[in-house]
């Protein structure tokens, strides 16, 4: 019983799904006040975010007739436990609470499992729109994730592990590498954006072409659920490029690691809203060409000289 | 690959008002497009046969929200040119005046239109907010933001004071420096380039043949300008450029738009600045004399044509108005074929659509294969006839 108690709380309220849930819709209020302030708006207050969660999950599901019925319901669920599961492997102060020799590849995994959801969740519903946004999503799954993954496997070279925690660990033991991951991170921080369909990569689900994409016929709680998802994505997202590019905690513990860890994510929530202010939305197919022609060449770049670096260090 | 039919409207986020277009898909791309109109007839072609000119003259202001300076002061010159009136110089001076305001404050709105259909929401914000400035000379000068009202038969409602005039040109100045950051912006940021560049392509020759008008007409190298064509109000005392752009695409006109802001900031300094004395109106006799007029007017959005047939009562016996967007809407449809279903909704704001100022309605009997005109107590009792099946009574009214 003792060691499992900490364990089911680390699940469930720290840093599992309470705290995943609560940091994710406030991570979203302070994404969406930073570009209101950006675009010299007001914004809104800080519980909107959990005002409109307890909105949509009062409100009616309404299940289209032509969708097939149980995988439209258990799709945002299944987004959801894809993204707190990621978090296990994740360190958030100190260490993680499960990592293992190759847990980085676990987690990407099981990033791209709410992309999945996402894809599934537009074709069966089948209306035009969905339609649409389903195979944009998954058009552009292929563009972000090779530079996503090549992005960062270059830290791990240079730390010589496939484990997110020793990773962290060793930034946080040579804080002067972090600087020459520079590349690296902006290529991952461009992918991350694509990944989370953000703008100017929201293009699964651009309103003024196809009106809610992927998520058109989702309504009351399965949306709210899926919206939850991408926030939670938001923040797992934030966390995963801080301890495989910044250093983590940078070797705090207990209360300074886990004010580091809040801090870092708001700052790498900054940078996206930065991106998402600052560009028009572009094209499938432009978003194809980019990934490919500059972002994978910037990633693999990277990964040379992290090889270089690796050699000279030694 | 299959095709798949979207309906793009009449319910559509990218789209202010109701209207349909059938978009035929291969992947992303449009292989077909087909417009339906007719969504938003209000009848106020017919409306306006029941009111007097003077009354006529509010409900013609309301065709377009943007443009409702042109609509009424291209009304009120037919209704001049039958009354055989000298309408005093100041008057036309200050009715330039709110023209060009109205197009700043119409391009503006524009700019943020297009930014928002491109998904560059900053761009949107900015150019909205800067529009409030215009918005407030407007209301300064006329009392009112949207509906200005500042022409009346004969002349303008309200006199410019020089307070007045110092005021709109700080604020013109202001968004002078401001159209110039957003110049800069719309021609040099890559997100917008890859956007606008080669999207929505009219060819010089299509543009001809499809009688596109205003900027979309100018975008394609066509320097189609009612105000230098056929100068009207005082155009032909003021200097500016017509400005056209030979790209052909969405880029070309939002750079045409963006220069336009530029002409129509110096016109606005000059009708500022020599503003002719004397009265700001005559008094015209509510009877107006028999006869037929046609006139058109360079609106924000193209040319606007305004019929007006008098039978020697204070009532028009015909009004017809051809709003611009109906001009422009026929190049659409080829715009968009071939293109990209994600420049759909740029392709249809580039033109800027005002779709409840085109519609119109006519009756066409299928069985007997003609068209009928109804008369105003028809319609308003087929109008009773169809809420009372519906459980309200309007008879009484």
């Amino acid at each position: 019983m003792d060691s499992i108690f900490p364990s089911l709380a680390y699940l469930l309220i720290f840093p599992g799904f309470l705290f995943l849930a609560v940091y994710g819709l406030f991570l979203q209020w302070v994404d969406r006040k930073l570009c209101a302030v950006m675009q010299n708006r007001m914004g809104p207050p800080w519980f909107q975010g959990y005002a409109d969660f307890i909105k949509l999950l009062a409100k009616e599901v309404i299940v289209p007739d032509e969708a097939s019925g149980t995988m439209f319901r258990v799709l945002p669920f299944f987004a959801m436990a894809a993204v707190m599961t990621a978090l296990v492997s994740i360190p958030v102060w100190g260490h993680a609470l499960y990592s293992f020799q190759g847990d980085m590849v676990a987690v990407i995994y099981l990033l791209t499992i709410p992309t999945v959801t996402f894809f599934l969740a537009g074709w069966s519903s089948s209306s035009p729109y969905a339609t649409v946004g389903s195979m944009r999503v998954l058009t552009q799954l292929f563009a972000y994730e090779v530079p996503l993954m090549l992005s960062l496997i270059g830290p791990a070279i240079l730390a010589g592990t496939w484990n997110i925690t020793e990773i962290s660990a060793f930034f946080a033991a040579n804080p002067s590498l972090i600087p020459a991951q520079i590349l690296g991170f902006a290529a991952a921080l461009i992918a991350l954006q694509g990944k989370l369909e953000r703008m100017p990569f929201d293009i699964p689900h651009a309103k003024n072409e196809i009106v809610g994409g992927q998520f058109t016929e989702y309504s009351g709680r399965l949306f709210g659920f899926f919206c939850l998802a991408v926030d939670m994505e938001l923040v797992v997202g934030a966390a995963l490029l801080n301890a495989v590019f910044l250093g983590g905690a940078l070797g705090f513990h207990g209360a300074a690691g886990v004010a580091m860890f809040l801090g870092k994510t708001l700052f790498i929530t900054f940078l996206l809203a930065l991106l998402k202010v600052l560009m028009a939305r572009i094209r499938i197919e432009q978003m194809i060409n980019f990934c490919w022609k500059y972002l994978a060449p910037v990633a693999m770049a990277q990964v040379i000289f992290d090889i270089f670096l690796k050699a000279r260090l030694g | 690959m299959s095709k798949i039919t979207i309906p793009f409207g009449p319910q559509h986020p990218a789209l202010k008002e109701p209207e349909n277009f059938m978009l035929v898909l291969e992947g992303e791309q449009i292989t077909s497009a087909g417009i339906n109109l007719g969504y938003n007839h209000r009848g106020m072609e017919k409306a306006a046969e029941e009111r007097t000119y003077l009354q006529d003259l509010y409900l013609i202001e309301r065709v377009c929200g943007i443009c409702s300076h042109s609509h009424t002061t291209c009304y009120i010159t037919n209704v001049e040119e039958l009354a055989k009136c000298e309408t005093p110089k100041r008057a036309l001076a200050i009715r330039t005046l709110i023209g060009e305001l109205e197009r700043v404050h119409s391009h503006l709105l524009w700019l943020g239109v297009a930014g928002y259909e491109m998904g560059f929401e900053t761009l949107f914000m900015y150019t909205w907010r800067d529009r409030e400035q215009v918005l407030d000379c407007l209301e300064l000068l006329s009392g009112n933001r949207v509906h200005y009202s500042i022409n009346t038969i004969g002349g303008v409602r309200r006199d410019i004071t020089a307070e007045q005039k110092t005021e709109v040109k700080k604020r013109i100045n202001y968004l002078m420096e401001r159209t110039n950051y957003y110049i800069k912006l719309a021609t040099e940021e890559p997100t917008v380039l890859a956007r606008t560049q080669k999207v929505g392509k009219l060819p010089l020759d299509v543009a001809i043949e499809r009688g596109a008008v205003g900027p979309t007409a100018r975008a394609s190298g066509l320097a189609r300008d009612v105000r230098k064509d056929e100068p009207y109000l005082i155009y032909n005392e003021l200097d500016f450029k017509v400005i056209t752009h030979n790209t052909c695409d969405v880029f070309g006109r939002l750079v045409v738009r963006a220069l336009e802001l530029v002409e129509s900031y110096k016109m606005i300094h000059q009708v500022i600045d020599n503003l002719p004395e004397g009265p700001i109106a005559v008094k015209v006799p509510m009877k107006i004399a028999p006869g037929e007029a046609v006139n058109h007017y360079e609106a924000p959005r193209g040319e606007d044509i305004h019929y007006l047939k008098s039978n020697g009562t204070d009532k028009p016996e015909r009004l017809k108005v051809r709003a611009p967007t109906l001009a422009n809407l026929q190049s659409v449809a080829y715009m968009m074929e071939g293109g990209w279903l994600a420049d759909v909704p740029l392709v249809i704001a580039a033109i800027d659509p005002c779709m409840s100022c085109t519609d119109r309605a006519a009756v066409w009997d299928a069985k007997k294969g003609k068209t009928e005109v109804y008369s105003w107590e028809e319609m308003r009792k087929m109008g009773i006839e169809h809420y009372k099946r519906r459980g309200v009574d309007f008879s009484k009214l």
